[in-house]
C-alpha cells in the first residue's frame, strides 16, 4: 500500500483519489478499442469470402453492392463438394498433414527431450542449431531441394518429384525444427527434480519421457501439433513446385491451378474452396483448445 | 537395509572442488544428518550417494558394494526432495506406486504397501487426489510415502522441510522421526537447519567448505565442539567468543578477558590448559546458558562480574541479554524474574565449568 503524504509547504497539487479504478476503466476502454479494430481488420476477409461464396458468378461480376447477397445460392458448395477433383485435393491435404504431424511429433518430442535433458557434448549448440534451421526461408531452399530430388531420381531411379509423398519429406524440414524448439522450452520448464525422482524410482530415459514428460508437457505437445498441422495444411510453395499432376495436388495449390483458367478467375468457387479449406484447422483449434490449458504442472513442486 | 560408506570422496566441477575428500561411515539403521551452511557440499554429497552426480574421486559403498558406477535405480535408494518433486499428472497412490509399477510388482503387493505407508503417514483419505489438491505438508508426506513404499536400503532426504512454514516444520520433523523409529531404514538427511540436525540425528556430520568439520552425536557436538565453526554453528543463540589469554595470578591459572577482569579457572580446566603458552591469543567460548544472573550463593567454578546491558529480549521462559565485552557482543540467558532491562546494570555469573578455550588463529578448540 502506498501512502500519500502531502507537503503543506509545496505548491498545492491535486491528488486524485480512487484513480486506480479510473485508470483501469480507461485501460479497458483502450483495449476494447484496439481489439475491435483488430477484429474488424482480421475478420473482414473471411466475411467477404463467405459473402462471395454464396453468390453466383453472374452476381459476382454484376455491379451491385459487393457486401450483400441478393440471390443466395449454394451452387459453389455443391459444385466443389461433388467434384472428384476437389475431394481429391482435400484428401491429399488431409493425408499429407496427418502423416507430417505424426512424423514431426515422433521426431521432435524425443529430440527435444534429448536436447533439454540428456546433457551430452554439443547439446547446447545443437539446440541453437535446430532453431537456426527454422530461420532459413523455404524460398531459399526449394530450388536446391528440387535439384537434389532430381539427382536422387537420376541415380536411384526413385522418382519423388510430382508425387504427393515427396511432401512428407519436405514439410518436416519446416515443422520439425520449430516443434523441437517449442518442446525444448516446455521440457526445460519441468523441474529437474521430477526426472531425478523418476530416475531414482527406477525409470529409464524412455520411461521418463513417456510416463512423466509427455503427460506433464501435454499442453506443449498440443501447441506443437497445432503448429505442425497448420504449417502442413497451409503450405503453398513446396507443393506448387514439387507436384504438378492434378491427382497429386494438395488443396491450396489445387484451388489455384484448377479454378484459375488462364485469366478467368472462378471467384465463387475459389472463395468456397478457401473457406472449406480453412474449416479443418478451425475445428482442430476448437477441439484441442479445451486440452490446451496452462498450469498442468501445478502441484509438482513448491510453486 | 544397509550401511553406507564414503571413502575419500571428491567432487570437482571444472576447477572448483565442491567436496574435498570425505570419509564417512554410516551404520545400518542409523539416522545421519549432514548439516552446514549453503555451498558446503552437503547436498552434493547426498546426490553422489544417490547417484545423481558422478564422483570425481574416491569410493561410495552401499551395503558393502562399491556403487561408484551403479546407476541410481540399481542402488536401491529412495530420495525425498526439497520441492517434493511429485508427478503432477498422477494421483497420490499412483505417485507412490510409480517405482513399484516400473519394477512390475504384483498389484496386491503394491496396494498393501500403499495402504500401509498411507496409514503410517496419515494420508489414507488423500490417495485419490492429485498433488495440486494437497497442501505443502501433505505433499511432503506423499513424497515420504513414495520413498517408504519402495522399502529401500537407504533413505535420502534433501532439505525436505525447507519449504514448509515454521510450525509445520516442527510437526513434520516429529513425523520423520516417528517414521524412522518404525521402519529403521538407514537414513542420510541434509539440512542447513542446525535445530533439525540436532533433533533428528543419531549422529550429525557438520560440513564446511567441502570438508567434514566434525562427526558426533548431537550432544557431543553441542558440548564438545572440535572447532570454532562447529561451536558457532550448533546451538541457538550461538556460542559467545570473547578474546582472552591465560595468566598466572598468585599461583593460580586465570583467564584474562579485560585489563580489569580475570577469572580463576576451576581445577579441572586449569590442569587441562596448563601447558598453553601464556602469550597465545585465545578465545573464551561460552554458551549463552552459561552466562546468567548472579545467584546469592557462590558455586565452585562460577564467577561473577558487573556489566551494563545493551539490549534485552524477553522470550517468556527466559530473557536473552546482550552486552559488550572488549568489543565483542555477548549473549546470556537470565531468569525472566531477574532484574534485566535495556541499558540497566546487572550482576552476571559465568559458569567456567562449561567453558571452551579456542585458538584464535586456527579456530581449534583446545
Amino acid at each position: 500500500m502506498a501512502t500519500v503524504t502531502i507537503d503543506k509547504a509545496a505548491p498545492t497539487r491535486k491528488v486524485k483519489y480512487g484513480s486506480m479504478s479510473r485508470d483501469r476503466t480507461w485501460a479497458l476502454r483502450w483495449s476494447y478499442f484496439f481489439l475491435v479494430i483488430f477484429a474488424i481488420f482480421s475478420l473482414t476477409p473471411p466475411i467477404y469470402m463467405l459473402i462471395t461464396s454464396l453468390k453466383s458468378s453472374a452476381e459476382i461480376s454484376a455491379a451491385t453492392n459487393p457486401w450483400w447477397v441478393f440471390h443466395p445460392t449454394l451452387e459453389n458448395y455443391v459444385g466443389l463438394l461433388t467434384s472428384n477433383q476437389f475431394l481429391r485435393f482435400f484428401w491429399n491435404s488431409a493425408i499429407v498433414s496427418i502423416f507430417v504431424v505424426t512424423i514431426t511429433m515422433l521426431i521432435s518430442v524425443p529430440a527435444a527431450f534429448a536436447l533439454a535433458r540428456m546433457r551430452f557434448w554439443g547439446s547446447a549448440v545443437l539446440a541453437t542449431g535446430v532453431f537456426l534451421t527454422y530461420l532459413i526461408p523455404e524460398t531459399l531452399l526449394f530450388i536446391p531441394l528440387f535439384k537434389m530430388f532430381a539427382v536422387i531420381g537420376d541415380w536411384t531411379g526413385i522418382q519423388l518429384i510430382n508425387k504427393w509423398y515427396v511432401l512428407l519429406i519436405l514439410y518436416p524440414t519446416l515443422t520439425v525444427p520449430f516443434c523441437t524448439w517449442i518442446m525444448i522450452g516446455y521440457f526445460a520448464s519441468i523441474p529437474k527434480e521430477l526426472d531425478e525422482a523418476a530416475i531414482i524410482d527406477g525409470a529409464s530415459w524412455i520411461q521418463t519421457l513417456t510416463r512423466i514428460f509427455i503427460p506433464v508437457a501435454f499442453p506443449g505437445i498440443i501447441a506443437a501439433t497445432i503448429f505442425a498441422f497448420t504449417v502442413s495444411w497451409a503450405q503453398f510453395l513446396y507443393p506448387l513446385v514439387f507436384t504438378t499432376s492434378t491427382d497429386q495436388l494438395v488443396m491450396p495449390v489445387g484451388i489455384i491451378t484448377t479454378l484459375i483458367k488462364g485469366d478467368v478467375f472462378n471467384w465463387g468457387q475459389i472463395m468456397t474452396g478457401a473457406l472449406l479449406g480453412a474449416a479443418p484447422p478451425l475445428i482442430i483449434y476448437a477441439f484441442l483448445m479445451d486440452y490446451y490449458i496452462a498450469g498442468l504442472t501445478a502441484g509438482a513442486t513448491k510453486g | 537395509m544397509a550401511d553406507v560408506t564414503l571413502r575419500k570422496v571428491v567432487k570437482r566441477y571444472d576447477e572448483v572442488e565442491a567436496v574435498r575428500g570425505i570419509d564417512l561411515d554410516i551404520a545400518d539403521h542409523e539416522f545421519v544428518v549432514l548439516v552446514g551452511p549453503s555451498g558446503c557440499g552437503k547436498s552434493t554429497t547426498l546426490r553422489m550417494i544417490a547417484g545423481l552426480e558422478d564422483i570425481s574421486d574416491g569410493d561410495i559403498m552401499i551395503g558393502g558394494d562399491v556403487v561408484n558406477d551403479v546407476p541410481p535405480k540399481d542402488r536401491d535408494i529412495a530420495m525425498v526432495f526439497q520441492n517434493y518433486a511429485l508427478y503432477p499428472h498422477m494421483t497420490v497412490a499412483e505417485n507412490m506406486s510409480f517405482g513399484l509399477r516400473l519394477k512390475r510388482y504384483p498389484k496386491a503387493e503394491i496396494k498393501s504397501r500403499i495402504d500401509e505407508a498411507a496409514r503410517m503417514l496419515d494420508i489414507v483419505e488423500l490417495v485419490d487426489r492429485k498433488p495440486k489438491q494437497l497442501s505443502g505438508g501433505q505433499r511432503q508426506r506423499v513424497a515420504m510415502g513414495r520413498a517408504i513404499v519402495r522399502n529401500p536400503k537407504v533413505f535420502l532426504f534433501d532439505e525436505p522441510l525447507s519449504n514448509l512454514d515454521a510450525k509445520l516444520r516442527v510437526q513434520m520433523r516429529i513425523e520423520i522421526k516417528k517414521v524412522h523409529q518404525k521402519v529403521r531404514t538407514t537414513t542420510v538427511y541434509v539440512t542447513h537447519d542446525q535445530v533439525e540436525a540436532m533433533t533428528l540425528a543419531d549422529r550429525v556430520v557438520v560440513m564446511n567448505h567441502g570438508r567434514i568439520e566434525q562427526i558426533g552425536t548431537p550432544n557431543e557436538l553441542y558440548h564438545k565442539p572440535a572447532t570454532k565453526f562447529v561451536a558457532s554453528f550448533i546451538g541457538s543463540p550461538a556460542m559467545n567468543f570473547i578474546p582472552c589469554r591465560l595468566e598466572d595470578i598468585a599461583g593460580k591459572l586465570h583467564v584474562r578477558l579485560t585489563d580489569r577482569l580475570a577469572f580463576p579457572l576451576p581445577l579441572a580446566r586449569a590442569v587441562r590448559y596448563q601447558n598453553i603458552p601464556r602469550t597465545e591469543k585465545l578465545l573464551l567460548g561460552l554458551r549463552p546458558e552459561h552466562v546468567t544472573e548472579a545467584k546469592p550463593h557462590p558455586q565452585p567454578g562460577v564467577e561473577t562480574f558487573d556489566t551494563v546491558l545493551d539490549v534485552t529480549e524477553p522470550m517468556g521462559m527466559e530473557t536473552l541479554i546482550y552486552f559488550t565485552m572488549e568489543g565483542s557482543q555477548v549473549c546470556g540467558r537470565v531468569n525472566p524474574n531477574a532484574d534485566a532491562h535495556d541499558g540497566a546494570p546487572l550482576r552476571l555469573a559465568v559458569d567456567l565449568n562449561n567453558m571452551h578455550l579456542l585458538n584464535e588463529v586456527t579456530g581449534v578448540v583446545l
